[in-house]
């Protein structure tokens, strides 16, 4: 720091605002607000973009305060593992605190995405009165609120441009709340919303310049001349750039949308049970696909096919379309996903569900595609090993990530003992989220973790041997992470108490969901902890927590 | 102390080198359980790595094998809730384009010149099925005399369908699942020929 020497009055904040708006990354923003004073003050009144990751690491009143100029606003919730039914149903999340602050302090709001909140009707109608030019409304994976709250959003919000509604559970108890919409809706380019009815089919009439089109399931065989009516819409939207939703449709619906599949970059079809024949017709007219998220109906022999014409190709996702493996096996294997990355040049991220893998495949995957930046990898029977050699798949996923300098995401499965750990540890550099499940063999696997991984935002973890040791010897490392989630392990209370004392500025969450209500002060410290959350925080213990979570001080 | 942990390898049976009387194939009668004094020595041994492992996998189950009931774990594999409800197990797809075709029979009215075709999938019972065929044949009932004018008129019908035996049942006897999935074709009599299906039935 440059003491006395006022350098910074050299040019007027104008100046310096202007220099920091070339500034890519809030992190970049972070580091000139440190520099001094002046610049402190300079690049806070000219913040207009802001994300919290953890709707809990501050005071919404004091976001809000520090920066007064923000148009668009993120805001992150519950644990991702909330989307798998881990964090109970009244853990928190809930987002009146904060869009009760942003209308204080941000009226002239114009963006706000939220995920994993618990988002009611009035907060959707705080929002549609309160911010004059609104224009983006993205919810994810949210719940609380009902189509009585969009109804409220469409009334209002005059100048939307974009509604994403995505994932999220929305009680239906407002018909045709589309019909709301304004008459003439020149702004709306993205509309992505979990329902189709008949009033969509006349709002994309009036919505051409259209460039993202998302809507929930329907059975088009109930519908025959709602489809056609459809058919005809979406040709008219001729700058659709991304599909989503649809279809429990039969395949003789599916030529409806090929007039548009030239243009498409994205295609969202993992909702839709077409068979694989069908599903390779469709994409093969799909040339500049860049993300394709799919059912493993699809099948080896489709994802042949997509490498085959997909070559602008970077995202892939196959989701499973029999999780419990109650029907016939599915021929989708370690084969397609070596195809596609022999296929597809661009592919950098990869969702995976399989029932099964070997490291060989792993080994060829990792040298084909060394830019990958997500890899996800979900073998679905836990513990499963390399199917030909019976050996843990450590080898498999090393490669992955001594190949993939820049992985940032990284998910496991499958049988693997602590020497997996040992290499992400040790070769995971720019790594930011890890998932594991079902894996390592003891303290050793997450102490490798905690103790390399020198970008490690978040780490979730569940059903894993790990304990006490390797959390306490690395409590420092917590404090440089967003959060940290355990599940199902082997810690205790009487280290969840420690780490508590030992770092203020954690929030430790214990979660015991079948000792509701005991209070965790009698608790012996060998008690097991069914669940541990743990995040950084300015803001201390929170106000809301329910019966089964305990905040460790 | 662990649980007794099985010495049989994959694919092995002691059995086969157990020395006994009697010729190959025939089973010798079991034995009781071995007293677990029998095997603790080998137990001892194995324990040290068994329990490590055992300890280090509290939820875990021997690698290779399967466990014998499919138990659905939570949260398990990832996928959020409604990709988990949306998908019936998948059918056959003979049984799916079966039933993405409907339940077409041909119904027939003594004395109407043309026949109608309904698809039984859509109906939840006898009461619906009754009301659709009556609606359906209204045009040709309505010059007849009503019932209350007596029974010797043309005016009584039943109706009847063919069963996938060849056979002519009354509508109405069996449960509907056995019903539609019997029926063949439905056939509206009219008459004194309704007169006599009755009799017979009770004869």
């Amino acid at each position: 720091m440059v003491g006395g020497f006022r350098w910074a009055a050299m040019f007027p904040d104008e100046v310096w605002e202007h220099v920091f708006s070339f500034l890519p990354a809030d992190a970049d923003r972070n580091a000139a607000a440190l520099v001094c004073r002046a610049w402190y003050r300079i690049e806070r009144r000219s913040r207009w973009r802001v994300f919290v990751g953890n709707c809990y690491a501050v005071e919404p009143a004091a976001a809000v305060r520090r920066f007064p100029e923000v148009r668009a606003a993120a805001i992150k919730g519950k644990p991702h593992f909330a989307d798998f039914n881990l964090v109970p149903s009244d853990w928190g999340g809930g987002a009146e605190a904060w869009v009760e602050a942003m209308v204080e302090g941000w009226p002239h709001l114009e963006e706000l995405r939220l995920k994993r909140m618990v988002v009611s009707d009035d907060c959707l109608e705080l929002i549609a009165r309160c911010f004059k030019n609104f224009k983006v409304l993205s919810l994810v994976s949210c719940e609380g609120f009902s189509t009585a709250g969009l109804a409220a959003i469409a009334a209002n919000c005059r100048n939307l441009r974009e509604l994403d509604l995505h994932e999220n559970e929305v009680e239906d108890n407002c018909l045709h709340w589309m019909s709301h919409f304004p008459e003439s809706f020149a702004s709306l380019v993205t509309l992505n919303i979990a329902c189709l009815e008949e009033r969509l089919v006349g709002l994309l009439h009036r919505v051409p310049q259209l460039v993202d089109l998302g809507t929930g399931k329907f059975a088009a065989q109930h519908h025959p001349e709602l489809f056609s009516k459809l058919e005809s819409a979406i040709a008219g939207c001729k700058n659709l750039k991304s599909l989503s939703g649809f279809w429990e449709a039969g395949p003789t619906y599916l030529p409806a949308i090929y007039s548009v599949c030239e243009g498409l970059t994205s295609l969202n079809l993992s909702y839709a049970t077409i068979q694989g024949p069908e599903l390779i017709k469709l994409i093969s007219w799909c040339k500049n696909l860049q993300r394709l998220w799919v059912m493993d109906l699809i099948e080896d022999d489709g994802l042949i096919a997509v490498a085959a014409s997909c070559k602008l190709l970077q995202e892939l996702r196959v989701f499973p379309s029999d999780p419990y493996g109650a029907a016939q096996p599915i021929s989708l294997t370690e084969h397609g996903l070596v195809a596609i990355s022999a296929g597809c040049p661009m592919l950098h991220s990869v969702l995976y569900f399989c029932r099964q893998m070997t490291n060989a495949a792993l080994l060829t995957v990792a040298k084909n595609c060394p830019n990958f930046t997500c890899f996800r990898l979900c073998i679905m029977e836990p513990h499963t090993p390399d199917y030909i050699t019976r050996q843990p798949l450590d080898a498999g996923f090393s490669a992955i990530v001594e190949s993939c300098k820049h992985l940032r995401r990284l998910s496991l499965s499958g049988l693997l003992t602590d020497l997996v750990f040992k290499s992400i540890g040790a070769s995971a550099n720019c790594l930011e989220m890890l998932s594991v499940a079902f894996a390592g063999d003891g303290d050793a696997g997450l102490h490798y973790i905690l103790s390399g991984c020198k970008n490690l935002r978040k780490l979730e973890i569940r059903d894993c041997p790990f304990g006490d040791k390797p959390l306490l010897d690395n409590a420092a490392k917590l404090e440089t992470m967003r959060s940290l989630w355990m599940s199902s392990c082997s810690v205790t209370l009487g280290a969840c108490r420690q780490l508590a004392r030992k770092m203020p500025l954690l929030n430790v969450e214990v979660i015991n969901e079948r000792k509701r209500g005991l209070p965790l002060e009698l608790q012996p410290d060998n008690c097991p902890v069914e669940k541990l959350y743990i995040y950084r925080t300015v803001a201390g213990p929170r106000s809301d927590t329910p019966s089964c979570v305990w905040i460790l001080r | 102390m662990e649980a007794a942990v099985s010495y049989v390898k994959d694919g092995g049976d002691l059995r086969d080198t157990e020395l006994r009387l009697g010729l190959p194939g025939t089973e010798a009668p079991e034995k009781p359980a071995a007293p677990s004094t029998r095997g603790s020595k080998r137990a001892l041994q194995e324990d040290g790595d068994m329990e490590s492992r055992a300890k280090s996998r509290p939820l875990a189950v021997d690698c290779g094998e399967a466990p014998a009931a499919k138990t659905q774990i939570v949260g398990w594999p990832p996928i959020r809730s409604y990709r988990r409800n949306s998908f019936p197990p998948r059918k056959v797809e003979a049984e799916a384009e079966a039933e993405a075709a409907g339940l077409y029979v041909k119904v027939s009215m003594d004395g109407a010149p043309y026949l109608r075709k309904i698809d039984l999938k859509v109906y939840k019972g006898y009461k619906e099925l009754r009301e659709a065929i009556d609606n359906m044949f209204k045009c040709f009932t309505q010059g007849e005399v009503s019932r209350k004018e007596g029974c010797s008129s043309g005016s009584e019908s039943a109706i009847t369908y063919e069963d996938k035996d060849g056979d002519l049942m009354l509508v109405g006897d069996v449960p509907w699942e056995m019903f539609i999935s019997s029926c063949r074709r439905l056939r509206i009599m009219k008459g004194c020929e309704v007169r006599c299906l009755r009799t017979r039935q009770y004869s």
